[in-house]
């Protein structure tokens, strides 16, 4: 019986592999006959069309070629030119007619001093380009060298002096931040830019406005249908489509603010921004120490780049934009806010201030930073002289869920929304973050020092200007551009006398007679309302904190100064934020450069 | 002498389990392909061993799959095209590409999971249908299409139109060799013409484009029918003995494009004429033969149905790009096998036939 199984089973696999053979079979016949065809086909083009195709080869002369578009130019409100495109001269070299390249290369170098990276990427791009295309050995030549190479240029055959636009930045230093810069499209940029479109664009925006806008700024490339000869070298244009060049962008930003803004700063490494409140326009925006953005350009060679780098005031480092810095008191104005919306407080709640604070059943003791402290104080007297106890004792109160929730409102622990890549959110403390980002649960403790803005909160200039306009605004305001508004919107609902208590409240901490940045009052053309700060760099242990004069210390453990306010006070239109790092005292440095600055926005009209 | 080491060489082959007269085709045709990659590329040597160096790593691949015991990757089979397909839906997530999402980035390396499914599918239904008695009934057959679609779709939605049908292309051949019945390859036949409308009515934009320059090349002269058009004056102007070696103009005058991947055969046309146009045709048929030879001399049908439409797959590859350069089929972005600039179709090509070359050298033990 098996055996009959066993042989039925082989008798049927052999049928099988019959039927699989047979199709082998057919399928033979059929490549067979594919092959016959193509042959066919090709026989048909290549012998019997021969000539025809032949004499439209000879002719086939005319080639299509991109033109790149101009780029769009950068202005600030008034038309003032940030970023602009200049004539130059460049040194093209096409492989193919040159004979003896190393020589010409030689002989070139003695003309006009080719460094060594110019050479390596001469090289690197003469590996990717086809031997007729034309590289560049130099670009940006000065006057001097173009006189030299039209001299000696008749015994160079294949070496050309070619014109051609290249970004500039007239102002250097003073924008680099805002406006980043232009750079030779690489092999990342590819990936995200239409091919099509930059086929004879050498340059893309790497940075800033320059990469957040790069579509409006870049235009369309046009075409050019040119007849060439039988080596590809072109004869004449027959046809352009002309390309369409890129838009001019008026920025807010006003370039006499701006370069106070840098000139009040001096010495100092920080940040400076200047809001309107009503429509988010964006008036200054420093980060300093600034660099030249023309260095990379043309792509910044070694010694340059690594001198920004190792700079120990860290010039590339982008601080409106990505720097994190604990608020410190300049939170305070945020906290009594909320303090007074939820009831906690009122204008006149009086706090003892006897030096220091303590949660009930703890020993540590959190300071003031009067080492005999305040006395009775009220939310005035408290945000006048920075009085911690009197937060401290707020926060403990409200709660650290709460804290979180206000302050969310103002935009903190998220990125703002300007027009500008790389944003960073900072961030805004909660129970749940605590437990996601370190495993433990929220301490009592940490919630007082939230009240002073220390510990966990970390924002950005950029940030703590977006969150005063919404305060002076009165819960209104627009997220920052720097082109094009943005909508305001309405961000927090709180009654109108809690807004008026606040405002008084950092109006006397500048004008008062005990407030904390009472000197520059007089250098003021309008009252204005404020609030300084001081930002832990080091953790000194507590006790010795007061004690220590800050001067004492080596730079770099100094504290950062603050400084947040808005411009006049009955009728708020401008928002400046300062931060000055390792300047030791926000009264002391953070406010002067602030009050220069508003004082100069006043003169301007804002 | 010479003979000496070439018969040395030949015997080396088979411990290795490599056909030797298959090797030296393939060695041949890549080699050959090299050369013109040198025209085509503008004697840019660097992409040329680039090139080589990719061929090189495809054929430690072939050896290696050579080795892999039948059995065990016809058990695997069903896993191997599973990871296939999770791979696909991988890509539809998180697959990077411009306009179509067609590469996985693993870090390492970028690849693009399509070519797995090239070898996962006919493994699978080889798999299956070497189980079933042929040709195959209406059940088998409706796994089969079920196994067939479900890859296709999703190479289809990334959107590789080109890549899809080509996939089916090679599940429908191995059908066609299990002995699918000529009635019901009429009435798919029939279908497919049937679908056309709905098909078109589903393409992109780009898509339609291709098809309807295909149809009239002249009505988009300087767009996509362009290429077309400076393709066959490359091909044309050949004539009978070609331009000679980096002579092409057309390519050097940027006329064509992508010289070097998609239209390389117009640029080999272009240089060595209608003569080297029949060698090189002479050359794939030779390695398609030879490798049906070895396909169909395989002891089970897993392996000739497996053996088989790897091997169809690649003729089928070849006849449509060089149908394609000479405008006898639409311009559908298939690169010409083994020697297109392009590493992922070389390194799957090669594999596939180490798999032919493994199973043919297992041929004798029979069970």
């Amino acid at each position: 019986m098996r055996m009959i199984g066993d042989l039925g089973r082989l008798r049927e696999e052999m049928a099988d592999q019959a039927l699989v053979e047979r199709r082998f079979r057919v399928v033979v016949v059929l490549v067979i006959a594919a092959l016959i065809l193509l042959g066919w086909r090709y026989g048909q083009l290549q012998l019997g069309a021969h000539e025809m195709y032949a004499a439209r080869s000879e002719e086939n002369r005319i080639r299509l070629r991109a033109v790149a578009p101009n780029r769009g130019l950068i202005l600030d409100r008034h038309g003032r030119v940030l970023a602009e495109n200049r004539p130059a001269y460049r040194l093209v070299i096409v492989p193919e007619r040159t004979p003896g390249l190393e020589d010409t290369l030689e002989r070139l170098a003695e003309l006009v001093d080719i460094s060594p990276e110019e050479m390596r990427r001469f090289q690197q791009q003469r590996l990717r380009s086809r031997r007729f295309d034309s590289i560049t050995l130099k670009s940006n030549l000065d006057d001097e060298q173009v006189a030299r190479l039209a001299v000696a240029r008749h015994h160079l055959p294949g070496v050309e002096v070619e014109p051609y636009l290249t970004r500039h930045y007239p102002h250097g230093k003073l924008l680099a931040h805002v406006l980043g810069y232009v750079g030779r499209i690489d092999a990342r940029d590819l990936e995200r830019l239409d091919r099509d479109q930059y086929r004879a664009t050498t340059h893309v925006g790497k940075t800033g406005i320059e990469r957040y806008y790069e579509s409006l700024l870049h235009g369309r490339s046009g075409l050019e249908r040119v007849e060439t000869n039988a080596q590809g070298r072109v004869l004449r244009v027959i046809e352009r489509t002309d390309p369409q060049p890129g838009q001019d962008l008026s920025l807010s930003l006003d370039l006499e603010l701006q370069r106070e803004a840098v000139a009040a700063l001096g010495d100092l490494s920080g940040a400076v921004v200047v809001l309107k409140i009503e429509t988010g326009e964006v008036l200054a925006l420093v980060s300093h120490p600034g660099f030249d953005p023309n260095l990379f350009v043309h792509g910044i060679s070694q010694a340059d780049y690594s001198a920004l780098l190792s700079d120990r005031r860290r010039p590339l480092f982008n601080r409106f934009l990505g720097g994190g810095y604990e608020p410190g008191s300049t939170i305070k104005p945020f906290i009594a806010l909320a303090g007074l919306d939820s009831g906690h407080i009122t204008a006149d709640t009086r706090v003892f201030s006897r030096g220091w604070f303590q949660l009930p059943g703890h020993s540590r003791r959190y300071r003031d930073w009067r080492r005999e402290g305040h006395g009775w104080v009220n939310l005035e007297l408290a945000m006048a002289e920075s009085v911690n106890v009197y937060f401290y004792q707020l926060a403990h109160d409200m709660g650290i869920d709460r804290i979180s929730r206000e302050l969310a409102l103002f935009g903190f622990g998220r990125a703002t929304g300007i027009d500008l890549n790389g944003e960073s959110g900072g961030v805004l403390p909660t129970r749940a973050w605590k437990r996601a980002t370190f495993g433990e649960p929220w301490f009592p403790g940490e919630t007082v020092i939230t009240g002073i803005g220390q510990g966990f909160i970390v924002v950005t200039p950029l940030q703590l200007a977006h969150a005063t306009a919404a305060l002076a605004g009165r819960g209104q305001t627009a997220p920052p551009r720097l082109l094009d508004p943005a909508e305001p919107a309405r961000m927090v609902v709180h009654s109108e006398t809690h807004w008026l208590t606040v405002f008084n409240a950092m109006a006397a901490v500048v004008h008062g007679p005990s407030g904390t940045a009472r000197a520059v009052a007089r250098q003021l053309p309008v009252r204005i309302g404020g609030k300084t700060g001081t930002a832990q760099v080091f953790g000194l242990p507590d006790d010795l904190d007061q004690e220590r004069n800050p001067e004492d210390l080596p730079e770099h453990l100094r504290n950062h100064a603050l400084f947040v306010g808005f411009a006049p006070l009955e009728e708020p239109r401008v928002v400046i934020s300062v931060v000055a790092e390792h300047g030791g005292g926000g009264a002391r440095v953070a406010a002067p450069v602030a009050a220069r600055v508003i004082s100069r926005a006043m003169e301007l009209g804002y | 002498m010479n003979t000496l080491i070439a018969q040395r060489w030949s015997s080396l082959l088979p411990p290795l389990r490599l056909d030797p007269l298959l090797t030296l085709l393939l060695l041949a045709l890549m080699g050959f392909g090299l050369m013109v990659l040198y025209s085509a590329t503008e004697q840019n040597m660097a992409l040329v061993s680039r090139q080589g160096i990719r061929l090189g790593f495809g054929l430690v691949v072939m050896l290696f799959m050579a080795q892999i015991p039948p059995r065990l990757y016809q058990l695997w089979a069903p896993w191997l095209f599973l990871l296939a397909v999770l791979m696909l839906v991988a890509v539809l997530l998180f697959g990077v590409g411009r306009g179509a999402q067609r590469w996985l980035d693993l870090g390492v390396i970028r690849f693009q999971p399509s070519e797995g499914m090239k070898l996962a599918l006919p493994l699978v239904l080889a798999a299956l249908l070497a189980r079933r008695p042929l040709p195959p009934g209406w059940l088998d057959l409706g796994l089969c299409l079920a196994l067939i679609g479900l890859p296709v779709g999703l190479i289809v939605l990334q959107p590789d139109l080109g890549t899809g049908v080509l996939v089916a292309a090679s599940g429908l051949a191995l059908l066609f060799l299990a002995g699918l019945r000529w009635r019901l390859i009429m009435l798919m036949g029939g279908a497919v013409i049937a679908a056309l409308p709905v098909v078109w009515l589903n393409l992109h934009q780009y898509q339609r484009h291709r098809v309807l320059t295909f149809l009239n090349p002249e009505s988009d002269p300087l767009g996509q029918g362009w290429n077309i058009i400076q393709s066959k004056i490359a091909v044309g102007s050949g004539g009978l003995t070609g331009k000679g070696w980096t002579n092409s103009t057309q390519s050097h005058l940027e006329f064509l494009p992508e010289p070097h991947t998609d239209f390389i055969f117009s640029v080999l046309a272009e240089e060595f004429g209608f003569i080297g146009v029949v060698a090189v045709l002479v050359l794939y048929g030779a390695i398609t033969l030879r490798a049906l030879y070895l396909a169909s001399s395989c002891r089970d049908n897993f392996g000739r149905l497996l053996s088989g439409s790897l091997v169809l797959m690649f003729f089928f590859y070849m006849v449509v790009n060089v149908a394609m350069v000479s405008g006898l089929l639409p311009v559908v972005g298939v690169p010409l096998p083994l020697v297109s600039y392009g590493g992922t179709s070389a390194v799957s090509l090669l594999a596939g036939f180490g798999l032919v070359m493994g199973l043919y050298s297992r041929r004798r033990f029979m069970g």
